[in-house]
């Protein structure tokens, strides 16, 4: 139960990350927890498609077809939050705090939520899709009603976290909330990035670079409780290879430029959040 | 110069074997949720072509932090993974589904 257990646990917990960042970052937008469910129910339904195809899709291109599948879902992630962090960075300040007019913040409110249920519904595919996976091993052959007693936990314990952290930022106050929610976010798109990446290194379609670049697992183990913890939230990798460490500093940089171009007063009006 | 023509003639007819030799694929198989072989020795400095086959009918993740790989394996499916160029060392890994029974590591010379 408890092995069932640690690895729900660790799946639950990468989407459930995801979803307390993405929650409290889209704070006051319209319709918010209606787009998150909706997200949460698509990925849900995905995953088990996504499961039922493992052998479809890993056939697919000679064999590397799951490395190309999670790429492709964590660089659409990847591309969402780039918009969201660049678009919130010049109207973010005015949704949190509510101080525009109804109208413009349903209508401006769409594009975070229509993010918001990507980014969701794709964490959760991707996680949700390995954990069916493993409860199918687990339910043809062991135990069944320890194997789900152990699943529940994990998923409980998982949510526990993801909610800790949504609740833990709500509390930050409104004048550091932004920034501390979108450096999370730029931080969570960087790590994708690196995932994304190793994923292609995998497949043999980009160099390692190095491999790895540095090996700090014996400092700091990635499969221990912090380094799973900051591997979901800003990508820690033990092992990680160069062109992972290039692809999450070009992301933090262009991301970054991203924002700093958007905030600027002069392009307030800009049209980038409206569908 | 007829020497000359002869050793190329040597080098060309070794080039398919030296070709198969710079692809050379290394086999895993799962069986009874455990690695065959539990050991397996790879040339160092050289990308290698892994493939593992799972012969249980469940499917497994193949996963080691040391070689930052992870894959899921269908049941009775087979998947390619590319490793290396890698130093000298011996590099676990193991199946996340199962770990109590598949471990293996791959060994670097």
């Amino acid at each position: 139960m408890l092995g069932a257990a640690i690895i729900v646990f660790r799946e639950v917990l990468e989407a459930a990350l995801i979803i307390g960042i993405l929650a409290a970052a889209t704070r006051g937008v319209v319709d918010r927890n209606r787009w998150l469910v909706a997200g949460l129910l698509a990925g849900l339904a995905g995953s088990a498609i996504v499961a039922a195809s493992t052998d479809l899709i890993g056939n697919f291109a000679n064999g590397i077809g799951q490395e190309l599948f999670n790429a492709i879902v964590l660089g659409v992630a990847v591309l969402m939050l780039a918009w969201h962090s660049i678009w919130m960075s010049s109207h973010g300040k005015e949704l949190a705090s509510n101080a525009r007019n109804i109208g413009n913040s349903i209508r401006e409110g769409r594009s975070a939520s229509s993010i918001l249920f990507v980014v969701v519904g794709l964490a959760v595919l991707r996680e949700g899709s390995e954990t069916v996976l493993f409860l199918y091993g687990m339910a043809t052959t062991g135990d069944t009603s320890t194997m789900l007693t152990g699943a529940l936990v994990g998923v409980l314990a998982g949510v526990a976290v993801g909610y800790t952290l949504y609740a833990g930022l709500l509390r930050i106050p409104m004048r550091w909330f932004f920034a501390s929610t979108s450096a999370l976010v730029l931080l969570l798109a960087a790590g994708m990035a690196s995932s994304a990446a190793k994923y292609l290194i995998q497949a043999d379609l980009l160099p390692s670079l190095a491999s790895p670049l540095w090996d700090s697992s014996a400092v700091l183990p990635q499969n221990g409780l912090l380094g799973t913890l900051l591997h979901g939230l800003i990508g820690y990798d033990a092992s990680p290879a160069g062109m992972q460490v290039v692809f999450y500093i070009a992301v933090l940089v262009v991301i970054g430029l991203g924002m700093k171009w958007a905030s600027k007063p002069h392009h307030h009006y800009n049209k980038l959040g409206v569908i | 110069m007829q020497n000359v023509f002869k050793q190329l003639g040597v080098v060309l007819m070794l080039l398919p074997a030296m070709a198969l030799a710079a692809d050379a694929d290394y086999t895993l198989v799962i069986k009874d949720h455990q690695f065959q072989p539990a050991e397996l020795v790879v040339p160092a400095g050289k990308k290698v072509k892994l493939i593992v086959e799972n012969q249980d009918a469940t499917p497994e993740e193949f996963e080691s932090h040391p070689l930052n790989r992870e894959k899921i394996i269908a049941g009775k499916g087979k998947a390619t993974i590319y490793i290396g160029p890698l130093k000298p060392g011996r590099y676990p890994f193991f199946g996340e589904f199962n770990q109590a029974t598949a471990q293996g590591v791959i060994v670097v010379k």
